[in-house]
């Protein structure tokens, strides 16, 4: 049984598709990273499953009801990218946690509630009755985070938890999530730019470009065998101390080609204009630009959408 | 605790001063004027009729003989008290049909805000005419006039005001926790818009008080026997050519009162924050003496030594940059790193002339292309040194192409005729690697994607030839692939146009794959200067490496991690500011400042007590990047 499942969702805004058709399942206890580069539609789609976007067309299933006939209060928890914006400036911390548990407990059961989630996220409970004005970066976000468990959630969607930290902070964070995630089991759609991050946290990792999803497969595989060259693209441009930005590729002809406009998304392969493997690179791969290769995409290894992902087996060395 | 600092502030200001000792002196009268002299103002003196100013009355009687002086005064209760009345309406009025919208069926809702929108449409005065008819002449009628008459402006504010809260993540964390719409409009948006309505509500019973008087005025206000300053304004006018000072002295009242309305909204507006700070402060502490710094190299871009900087805050001075010294020798590339508050964007400020007041830049040594940096002129710093920021959609001007504003430089610092600065406008983008140069030029900044607009604030840079190129977290909003993109463009630059560049980032990853140099900071200072290629030495480099989450790192461990958190700028301990958080402290740590100092020939710089001489796992690939 699958705890999140996206079925064809599509969030449209007036003209703008920003999620297009997208299926996507977080399988029960396990944890999905979706990556992708900003405007690409990974947050729409969490905001879409927590009901904070319009899904257009498809279904966001949960326990394989859809979260649209579901009451008020969901087993669907979410953890914001900007702890600076996700907490009430006015209410204090403890107040923002007891606020998100279910009705019907006591005064003193909601106190004692409070001071456990905060020993959960590794916080003193005296810090409940702090404003978040008095608590740092790091601190808030594990206050968002006990929040979001408040709510007794099944599915955990964590929104570039870590981008507004510095990185001291950063594996702090990452660890308590880690820890939470397994210690309850929840199942969990961790949306990062970063593919480091993605890669530390997930067991299966999912690749979106411009509305859709590109490629997804199981962590370890989709990041040494990746199968879409916009997914092989993101792994070597990832920043790294041990590697020179000007080894690789140096006068590359797509080096500094533009990312698509999501308003007129291009025709056939979204990701043909900038494709190393694609027509621009050989001509004779014209059905980049007349055909789109999500059509098809189930059929393929990691479900990649690109016609030629079997023809390029490239390895990431290790 | 700290509010009640800034209250007691802001009344030590003259405007601050003025609005308390006013209101004080509002509310006073209106409080005790009736009871002291209630009897004596409303006494008919026939033999005192219409008379001017005299020892016994000084600002003389009116037609009934009656003391305007005491009338002046005994009206400030109603005339302040109505309009406190009216703005109370007002406001309540509008925070309901302000936030009516968000509550009720999306239809309902709509035509809600519509009608408001008409309602505000009309002049405020022109409303509270029409509705003081239609309520009927009087006291009650007029309250309620004035009060419907304002309650539009104050819905749409509220309505403005409630609308960006509503889009701030708390709420929405709110909703997904299943908090309903009244509580979420109670708990969540109302108590984050109360201060702006405050601010607006003070300021609007100043209206409201001179409204009111205007309806007194017209005759459909206050009814006799009662009266306000309205009335009495009325009454004086007849004699005006007379007795001036019967008309004069309700005018004079109108307009203190009015005064202490607004001033107090200022002051209440200064100190909850909605606009700047009041705070006055001493000249920063002059810099500690730092011991010297090695000798700048001959062909040093930039030297800096011993730089500070200091902004003022209510309790005396902080020091975010606490005597950072480097220098940036010509086409060198330095990587500036560091925590939030580390103090590396204020010193790439400073070392741009970018601070601005009440910011105090101070420096033993601040030197650019060998000149002092502060007797640059604007040509030499606009020619000579590019700056790039984080944002790029800030640093352009919104409304107007990119072309015109790249061109700008060039005809105000070399003198080109507008075609030849276009010209080189689009030759810089193609040089940056704008596709279609001459095209997107003619383009709109909006137009441009995030990239783009990095790549076009560099063409900007080199419009002049620049010989120090600051960027500020420039691909810190980009993507991966497009931060690669922009930082090979950076070294290119600095490869074909031979200027240094100094990269301020928070990513360490970034900088040791752009940088020859990399200056850590800590705390306001410059912990270690290490060349790329050497060991890292100081413990907080080597947490900052250790921490750093790459493609590599070990999935079936826990990240490390930097316990604690860095000093607050206004509370840096003694000694060393890492020894809080650092696994090496000893005593020494904690008492003794550590210096800045060389530990080889290669100009490895490093301040610690108990530098570290092991190479760190993963390090020795470093070589590749020098």
């Amino acid at each position: 049984m699958s705890a999140l499942e996206f079925d064809a969702v599509s969030v449209r805004y007036g003209k703008l598709t920003a999620v297009d058709g997208v299926s996507l399942t977080v399988p029960a206890g396990q944890v999905v990273g979706l990556v992708g580069e900003s405007g690409s539609g990974k947050s729409t789609l969490a905001r879409a499953a927590a009901g904070l976007a319009p899904v257009s067309a498809g279904r966001v299933l949960l326990n394989g009801a859809d979260v649209r006939r579901l009451p008020r209060r969901r087993p669907l928890q979410m953890v914001f990218q900007d702890p600076y914006s996700s907490l009430d400036p006015r209410m204090a911390v403890g107040e923002s946690i007891a606020e998100a548990m279910p009705p019907g407990t006591s005064r003193a059961g909601r106190r004692a509630e409070v001071a456990r989630l905060l020993e959960l996220v590794n916080l003193d409970p005296d810090r409940a009755a702090a404003l978040p004005g008095r608590l740092s970066g790091g601190q808030r976000q594990r206050v968002a985070l006990a929040r979001a468990l408040a709510g007794q959630p099944k599915v955990l969607i964590a929104d570039e938890i870590t981008s507004a930290l510095d990185v001291s902070v950063q594996g702090a964070v990452l660890n308590l999530v880690r820890e939470v995630q397994r210690r309850l089991s929840l199942s969990m759609l961790f949306i990062s730019h970063n593919l480091a991050v993605v890669r530390y946290v997930s067991d299966v990792v999912a690749v979106m470009y411009l509305g859709r999803i590109v490629e997804a497969g199981p962590a370890a595989q989709v990041l040494t065998d990746p199968k879409h060259p916009y997914t092989r693209d993101l792994l070597a441009a990832a920043p790294s101390a041990r590697r020179n930005l000007l080894d690789d590729a140096s006068d590359d002809p797509l080096a500094d080609t533009e990312p698509a406009d999501p308003h007129h998304p291009p025709a056939g392969c979204r990701y043909h204009p900038r494709c190393p493997i694609g027509p621009l690179v050989h001509p004779d791969r014209t059905v980049c630009v007349t055909a789109d290769p999500a059509g098809d995409a189930a059929g393929r290894p990691h479900s990649a959408a690109c016609h030629f992902a079997a023809t390029h087996p490239t390895r990431r060395s290790a | 605790m700290a509010r009640r600092g800034t209250w007691a502030a802001a009344v030590r200001t003259p405007v601050g001063a003025c609005s308390a000792v006013l209101l004080a002196l509002v509310v006073l009268l209106a409080a005790m004027a009736p009871l002291l002299w209630g009897a004596a103002a409303a006494a008919v003196d026939t033999d005192a009729i219409g008379q001017g100013p005299s020892g016994a009355h000084p600002f003389g009687t009116d037609s009934l003989g009656r003391d305007l002086l005491l009338r002046t005064l005994v009206a400030t209760r109603l005339s302040v008290g109505l309009a406190v009345l009216a703005t109370a309406i007002g406001a309540g009025t509008g925070v309901v049909l302000g936030t009516l919208p968000s509550v009720l069926p999306r239809r309902v809702g709509r035509l809600l805000t519509a009608v408001v929108d008409i309602a505000v449409a009309f002049p405020g005065l022109l409303l509270a005419l029409f509705l003081a008819v239609i309520f009927g002449v009087g006291t009650q009628g007029a309250v309620l006039a004035i009060g419907f008459a304002t309650a539009p402006a104050f819905a749409r504010l509220v309505q403005t005001l409630s609308a960006s809260v509503s889009g701030r993540d708390f709420v929405a964390a709110a909703r997904i926790a299943g908090v309903g719409r009244i509580r979420l409009l109670a708990r969540h948006v109302l108590p984050n818009i109360g201060e702006p309505l405050v601010v607006n509500a003070t300021i609007g019973a100043g209206s409201a008080l001179l409204a009111f008087a205007g309806l007194s005025f017209l005759g459909i206000g206050v009814q006799a026997p009662d009266y306000d300053w309205g009335r009495l304004l009325r009454e004086g006018l007849d004699g005006i050519y007379v007795t001036p000072v019967a008309a004069l002295a309700p005018a004079a009242a109108v307009v203190l009162a009015g005064l202490a309305f607004n001033l107090v909204g200022e002051t209440v507006a200064a100190v909850v924050g909605v606009r700047t700070r009041l705070t006055r402060v001493a000249a920063p502490a002059s810099p500690a003496a730092r011991p010297a710094v090695p000798e700048a190299p001959a062909d040093a871009v930039l030297v800096v030594e011993n730089l500070r900087v200091a902004f003022p805050g209510p309790a005396g001075w902080t020091v975010p940059v606490r005597g950072v010294s480097f220098s940036v020798r010509a086409g060198e590339a330095i990587g500036v790193v560091g925590e939030s508050g580390s103090g590396k964007s204020l010193t790439a400020l400073a070392v741009s002339r970018l601070v601005e007041g009440p910011g105090v830049v101070t420096a033993d040594r601040l030197e650019f292309a060998g000149k002092p940096l502060a007797e640059a002129s604007d040509r030499e710093l606009g020619t000579a040194l590019a700056m790039v920021f984080q944002d790029p959609m800030t640093s352009f001007n919104p409304a107007r192409r990119v072309g015109g504003q790249l061109a700008e430089v060039s005809e105000r610092h070399h003198g080109l005729s507008r075609r030849q600065a276009f010209a080189r406008a689009v030759d810089r983008l193609a040089a940056v690697r704008v596709p279609a140069a001459e095209r997107r030029a003619r383009q709109y900044p909006h137009e441009f994607s995030g990239g783009m607009r990095q790549r076009a604030m560099i063409g900007m840079g080199l419009m002049g030839r620049p010989k120090l190129i600051v960027a500020d977290e420039p691909t810190t909003a980009l993507d991966v692939t497009v931060q690669r993109q922009v930082l090979r463009l950076l070294a290119r630059t600095r490869e074909a146009e031979g200027a240094a560049v100094l990269l301020i980032s928070h990513d360490i990853a970034v900088v040791s794959q752009t940088c020859e140099r990399m200056l850590v900071m800590y705390a306001g200072r410059i912990v270690e200067d290490l060349p790329a290629g050497s060991p890292a030495r100081h413990p907080y480099t080597r947490a900052l490496l250790a921490t750093t989450v790459d493609l590599d790192t070990d999935r079936d461990r826990p990240l490390e991690v930097i316990p604690g958190r860095p000093p607050e700028p206004d509370q840096v301990p003694e000694g060393c500011a890492f020894a809080a958080r650092c696994p090496l402290a000893s005593d020494r740590c904690r008492t003794e400042d550590p210096v800045l100092e060389a530990t080889d020939r290669r100009g490895h710089r490093v301040a610690c007590w108990h530098p570290q001489v092991t190479v760190l796992s993963g390090q020795s690939h470093e070589e590749g990047a020098a």
